[in-house]
């Protein structure tokens, strides 16, 4: 039985009306937003935090350099987080 | 003798995370009034509050941010690793119970300290980051010229 045959079914037996399951769609399009967006930036943060602990471990005098560069980084990826995080308020609340 | 882990061992001297978040949140405070007008023009008084409370949180961000990674820093290489990756999740999740805190106030306007949120956010990154890449420093130890 396909999910959309399924998800029918439940949707007659809980006699949910358009304007309830446009919400409902809603919901669950914001938690997506948010959950998808906060994997990619995670990713990304642990891949730079780790060659930047391995870059500073190998060559300590350059550890300032490095830290400004991982420290914008880890800014810069998060802003996808961010991003991620107000879609899912325009989504949710507005 | 026996071989020291380079993981284990701290980062001793200046913070340059720390000094970035501060001039970050320096130049935060002169955009802030600009911002706060033109939420202010757009959505009113509850337009302006909510901006800077968006402003406050980016700001506030940046510095925790910054602390976590210089006060890890400071007791090992390992341990800033650790704290950039944990305090990854723990600020996302600050900043998604900030926003909640709030959502239903009567002062708040949630297109606009949403729209804040991102554009102070790159805006205050984009624009350190050119002051950066300019002076190949940390922000305010411009290059000097050498004297013979």
């Amino acid at each position: 039985m396909s999910i959309a045959s399924t998800t029918a079914q439940v949707l007659a037996q809980v006699d949910i009306d358009a304007d309830g399951l446009k919400a409902a769609e809603g919901a669950s399009s914001a938690g997506f937003a948010y959950g998808l967006a906060a994997i990619g930036p995670g990713i990304g943060i642990g891949y730079l935090v780790g060659q930047a602990v391995q870059a500073m471990a190998r060559q300590p005098e350059s550890a300032g350099t490095v830290q400004t560069t991982m420290f914008l980084g880890i800014a810069f990826t998060e802003a996808l987080a961010l991003i991620g995080f107000v879609v899912f308020i325009l989504l949710k609340f507005v | 003798m026996t071989a020291v882990d380079p993981l284990s061992q701290p980062l001793v001297g200046p913070q340059p995370a720390v000094e970035v978040a501060r001039d970050l949140a320096r130049r935060g405070g002169l955009v802030a009034p600009i911002f706060i007008a033109l939420g202010a023009i757009f959505w009113g008084a509850a337009g302006a509050a909510s901006v800077a409370y968006a402003l406050a949180i980016v700001v506030a961000n940046f510095l925790l941010a910054a602390l976590m990674l210089g006060y890890a820093a400071r007791i090992s290489i390992a341990l800033m690793g650790v704290a950039a990756l944990a305090g990854f999740a723990i600020r996302l999740g600050l900043i998604f119970f900030a926003v909640m805190a709030v959502r239903d106030a009567s002062w708040v306007r949630l297109i606009p300290l949403g729209l804040t949120l991102i554009t102070a956010h790159l805006g205050l990154l984009f624009w350190e980051m050119r002051y950066i890449s300019g002076t190949l420093a940390y922000p305010g130890l411009k290059p000097r010229a050498k004297r013979s």
